[in-house]
């Protein structure tokens, strides 16, 4: 991999980046006329200091000069006070990113594993009932809304048969350590990565099973039967490896997703993550809040293409530029 | 060919073709189990939304009305068949047909947006080409890399609530596949030699797009329509979900939150979320196997791989 070609996708990020911050600027400015006055409505605060306060954020300048403080406060990880909480957005967003992180992070993990596996069965037993029944069962867990399988787990594995919590990260009040606390927030992990899990897992079956339909359809597939190859050593050796690229790609640029995929999951599981932070927000509206969320949403998954195109080259030298 | 009166009438050559292209196109549709059932699953919720005021009654909408007739709230669908009533003692029918009408408006009126959208600038960047391609290739690139839902959140809550603000929200953001790849089409169709043919007997620009690259790209552009119904009606019910559905209209992702909301999940009352997700289910099921089945017919090296 030569570095200009290296250096020009990390331009491309960067460029998509600075496009962000422009929208994320101007989208938040045009609602936001007065951000010192929304900041402190309701409370009495004498005119003179909320001018003051004005002067300080620099709401009286031209909008290019906004533009560039608001670009230099963001590059330090000022991202405002958050109005619900009083606190700094930076502050809020760090301690909800390890919940997030963990839930999204294990069914990703999951769904990868197992949507993968079930797309390479169906595509090996192409038209068969296996593959029919992969094939169907994984498009309708595709077609439903994420929390409304939640929600549907919920009543039935939490309420109906009270088996798991309904919701949150751990027991409250619980003073449980070591292997116990474990215990227990696996437990409430269950139905929300479950949940995830199931809506993520379609995806990666889809296009498991086409990537290795088309490497099915290759000479060396034929020449390595020619060789005698029993069809299961056809299948690791051959088959698999070449399909799997396609695969690989997706659960690479998916991973940018970690951080904002469970936004609506993470509500109805009542999970502390970025995703619940961002429904809080919406019922604000918090705006600064949902300024700084909607930032590292993105550059999360800027970042995780930027990745993604990197090993694509590296696993594929046909597109290895020369 | 002779018409009734007995008159000789010169056969028009294009008309029958296209008679006999959508002939073969309706069979090859029909021959498709998966392309039948979607259809069918279609039509039905289309006559459920068009027929609602027939089936269901708007005033069990109500909760005057219904706290006048005694209805019980929470009541399970046997004690008020068909689907029980809410919390405010809406009947849970009534909001599944009249909210049927706003699922699918919202995801048809989105797509339509989409589609214009996502179209316009692949043609236009495929078929000039040069630094316009370059240019609106590389905005279409951002706005693909920005999370989609993070952005329609945004977007929702800086506009406000309403159906139109949803419609406009969830087209603004889901373009940009569209465009790319009615722009790869235009690639392909711009290097063939009709095209050639056509621009040295003095086609102008405009006759060629209209004649030649967009009956040519029109397939792949419906079958991408098809299939973006489904993700504007799952980001209806997300974006209502959320909180920032419109509260005067009833639709599914309404019924959803309101019931989330009101403790159905720990009061058991399946019957209040049930119905709207199953309804949400079948509808996009039904555009993703019309859909896959009309990218199947667009482009026949698909055959044989679903």
């Amino acid at each position: 991999m030569n570095a200009a070609f290296v250096g020009k996708k990390i331009l491309g990020s960067i460029s998509t980046l600075i496009f962000v911050l422009i929208v994320n600027f101007f989208l938040f400015r045009v609602v936001q006329k007065d951000p010192v006055g929304s900041l402190f409505r309701g409370s009495r605060v004498p005119q003179a200091k909320l001018d003051e306060l004005r002067d300080q954020f620099g709401l009286e300048d031209p909008l290019p000069t906004q533009f560039v403080l608001y670009v230099r406060e963001t590059a330090r990880l000022n991202f405002g006070i958050s109005y619900q909480t009083r606190q700094p957005v930076w502050d809020e967003i760090q301690s909800k990113i390890w919940p997030t992180v963990l839930l999204v992070g294990v069914a990703a993990i999951l769904s990868a594993l197992f949507g993968i596996i079930g797309g390479f069965i169906a595509a090996w037993r192409r038209g068969s009932a296996t593959d029919y029944s992969i094939t169907s069962s994984t498009m309708v867990f595709y077609s439903m809304p994420d929390f409304w399988l939640g929600m549907l787990l919920l009543v039935g594995f939490a309420v109906m048969l009270p088996w798991f919590p309904v919701g949150g990260m751990s027991d409250l009040g619980s003073s449980a350590t070591g292997i116990e606390a474990v215990i227990d927030r696996l437990h409430h992990l269950a139905l929300p990565a479950l949940t995830l899990t199931l809506a993520y897992l379609g995806e990666y079956a889809i296009v498991a099973r086409s990537s290795l339909l088309d490497v099915m359809g290759e000479d060396y597939l034929t020449v390595a039967r020619a060789k005698g190859l029993r069809d299961k050593l056809v299948r690791r050796r051959h088959a698999v490896p070449n399909a799997l690229l396609p695969v690989v790609t997706l659960a690479a640029i998916n991973l940018g997703f970690v951080l904002s995929g469970a936004i609506a999951v993470e509500t109805v599981f009542g999970w502390p993550g970025l995703g619940r932070a961002t429904a809080d927000a919406i019922r604000g509206p918090d705006l600064p809040m949902l300024q700084g969320l909607f930032l590292v949403f993105s550059a999360a998954v800027i970042f995780f293409n930027l990745i993604a195109d990197l090993v694509y080259v590296w696993l594929d030298p046909r597109v290895r530029p020369t | 060919m002779t018409v009734a009166d007995g008159t000789a009438r010169p056969r028009n050559p294009a008309w029958d073709r296209r008679r006999t292209a959508l002939r073969s196109f309706t069979r090859e549709f029909w021959a498709s189990r998966p392309g039948r059932y979607g259809l069918l699953i279609l039509l039905a919720f289309v006559v459920l939304a068009l027929a609602a005021p027939l089936v269901a009654d708007r005033s069990g909408l109500d909760t005057a009305v219904a706290r006048a007739n005694d209805v019980p709230q929470w009541a399970s669908p046997s004690e008020y068949p068909p689907l029980g009533t809410d919390y405010l003692r809406r009947s849970v029918w009534a909001q599944f047909v009249w909210g049927s009408r706003v699922s699918l408006f919202v995801g048809l009126a989105a797509t339509v947006v989409t589609i214009a959208l996502g179209s316009v600038i692949g043609v236009v960047s495929g078929f000039l080409g040069g630094r316009t391609d370059a240019v609106l290739m590389r905005f279409t690139e951002w706005f693909l890399v920005i999370p989609f839902l993070p952005l329609a959140i945004v977007l929702a809550s800086v506009l406000g609530r309403s159906v139109w603000n949803i419609i406009f929200v969830i087209g603004v953001t889901s373009w940009p596949a569209t465009a790319r790849l009615v722009r790869a089409q235009v690639l392909t169709v711009k290097q063939r030699l009709f095209v050639d043919r056509a621009r040295s007997l003095g086609a102008s620009r405009t006759h060629i797009v209209y004649r030649h690259i967009m009956p040519n790209v029109s397939g792949l552009i419906l079958a991408n329509a098809t299939l973006a119904v489904p993700i504007s009606i799952l980001t209806e019910t997300t974006l209502s979900f959320l909180g920032l559905g419109d509260p005067q209209r009833p639709s599914w992702g309404k019924t959803l939150v309101e019931a989330f909301e009101n403790g159905a999940i720990t009061l058991r009352a399946w019957w209040y979320f049930v119905p709207a997700g199953v309804g949400i289910l079948l509808v996009v099921l039904a555009f993703t196997l019309i859909g896959q089945t009309l990218e199947q017919i667009a482009d026949p090296r698909l055959k044989g791989r679903r």
